[in-house]
């Protein structure tokens, strides 16, 4: 914590955070339709617009299918392009959000974590990225409004790293962050543009040899995304997958960055651990719900209660051998998932954590709790219980249901 | 597949190519030419509206539309919407 400069405190709810983040680092095209918890991130960026407080276009879409459409093609000629969007907002980018990450585009959209339908709900859970995990698009989840705003101005530096290339997707629990006011530490848009720097364009080899920027321009024209046959097609892919991992490294070295000049870091970037070193019980989560087991593991810290739990930030690309370290050595974990793969024995945080683990030997037990859908609150209570379920297991040497319901009637 | 075929490392990303696209000659898809009887033909340019690969232009200096078969499909759709039956779609 040595260069940390100047900041100033405001009382901001997380969307107002998220577009104050997205209107520090000159960005040059907004495409947008509001969706509920997200409207306040697009609002508020309008009223930047209009107020003349940045030089953005703000391009008015007719649903986020065409939102996604505007961020994607503004992004290849090389515009430095943000958007927000909510759960049905989001499945109705689903193609787009392929198209983006395939042409390479970073782009960087803050999502307010919403249900989707049906039965229509506008309250938090995780079933809306967890849907596009598959996108191609980086992922990463904030506990608070703080790290909202942090994630925003990291996304664009990630996103935008020559070696990655890929579009960001920043995670905030709807409501509970979108709606809720907190006191959030933001920078000087000065440092803030320094940070994150000018758009660099890579410089690409053309097949004739040429050397010319990665971007639609009249004086090297070009073809983005037109079409890749059987005979191509796969190699295309196997470079988004190396695009991912070089990720891994970029967000931990942009993490290290913001501490520099902040005093805030998260973990490595990737992974929270907090008590989990020495735990016998650890948790396993992403998003807003952290804040809560943190509680609630400090109050058994003190009663003797070997307790941890682990945030996973990143959840795509996921750190693998990062969760695998964290937990090697703690007896039984619990991961909690805010979303459900029906049919598909436990959620996907749960799939992904025991997959990590599996060469590990002995392994610890593992076990999925899912919660809080559509909005439903998750109490420090709940969370004992679940420490105290782990304890159980470990005593009697039985793991016992596989995934388990948190705060569920019947 | 074969064996010039560059692997993952060697090709630029997200399937860029430098050709414009006028450099990719789609006209030699076509099973149909379109063949157009000057005589009937009123040069009321409703084929260079409806046809969907912009291959059909107007010249103004010739006073007559002009056929980009190097671009023509041969979907026939100028031949449906010709008012006077000037366009045939014929095997060349």
């Amino acid at each position: 914590m040595k260069t940390v400069v100047k900041q100033e405190m405001l009382a901001l709810n997380g969307d107002e955070a998220v577009a104050y983040a997205a209107k520090q680092p000159d960005v040059d095209v907004v495409a947008a339709y509001p969706v509920t918890p997200q409207t306040i991130i697009v609002e508020k960026f309008s009223e930047y617009v209009a107020n003349g407080e940045v030089e953005t276009e703000f391009v008015c879409t007719e649903s986020e299918h065409s939102a996604m459409t505007a961020c994607l093609t503004a992004s290849v000629t090389g515009a430095r392009t943000f958007t927000a969007t909510s759960a049905p907002g989001l499945a109705l980018m689903h193609e787009m959000l392929f198209v983006t990450s395939g042409c390479r585009a970073p782009v960087v959209m803050a999502v307010a974590n919403r249900a989707l339908s049906a039965p229509l709900n506008i309250h938090c859970d995780h079933s809306d990225t967890m849907a596009e995990r598959d996108s191609g698009w980086i992922q990463l989840y904030a506990e608070n409004a703080q790290e909202a705003y942090d994630l925003i101005i990291q996304g664009f530096k990630i996103a935008e790293s020559q070696e990655v290339l890929l579009p960001v997707m920043v995670g905030l629990d709807g409501f509970t962050l979108t709606h809720t006011l907190e006191n959030v530490q933001v920078l000087s848009d000065e440092v803030v543009r320094k940070f994150v720097g000018s758009h660099q364009i890579p410089k690409v080899v053309t097949h004739e040899g040429k050397i010319v920027p990665f971007k639609l321009d009249p004086d090297n024209p070009m073809s983005m995304g037109p079409i890749a046959l059987p005979n191509y097609y796969f190699e295309f892919k196997r470079q988004q997958e190396e695009a991912m991992r070089n990720a891994l490294k970029r967000i931990s070295q942009v993490n290290e960055e913001f501490e520099v000049i902040s005093g805030r870091r998260y973990g490595n970037g990737l992974l929270e651990l907090y008590q989990v070193e020495d735990a016998d019980v650890a948790i396993v989560c992403l998003g807003s719900t952290t804040g809560t087991v943190r509680t609630v593991v400090d109050e058994l810290r003190e009663e003797g209660v070997k307790a941890g739990v682990l945030k996973i930030r990143a959840f795509r690309p996921l750190p693998v051998e990062g969760i695998v370290e964290a937990l090697k050595k703690v007896k039984a974990v619990a991961v909690m998932d805010r979303s459900m793969s029906f049919g598909g024995g436990g959620g996907a945080v749960f799939h992904e954590v025991r997959h990590a683990l599996y060469d590990l030997t002995p392994h610890p037990n593992v076990v999925n709790y899912i919660y809080g859908l559509g909005g439903r609150d998750t109490s420090p209570t709940q969370i004992r219980q679940i420490f105290e379920d782990l304890q159980r297991m470990i005593q009697a040497k039985r793991v016992g249901e596989l995934v388990r319901y948190v705060g569920l009637r019947g | 597949m074969t064996t010039e075929d560059k692997n993952w490392k060697e090709i630029a990303p997200a399937g860029v190519c430098w050709k414009p696209s006028t450099k990719f000659l789609t006209g030699d898809w076509k099973t149909f030419t379109p063949v157009r009887d000057l005589e009937k033909c009123t040069r009321c340019l409703l084929c260079v509206l409806f046809c969907p690969d912009g291959a059909i232009h107007w010249k103004p200096e010739k006073g007559d539309i002009e056929f980009d078969l190097n671009f023509c499909k041969g979907c026939g759709i100028c031949a449906n919407e010709c008012p006077t039956k000037a366009i045939e779609m014929k095997l060349v």
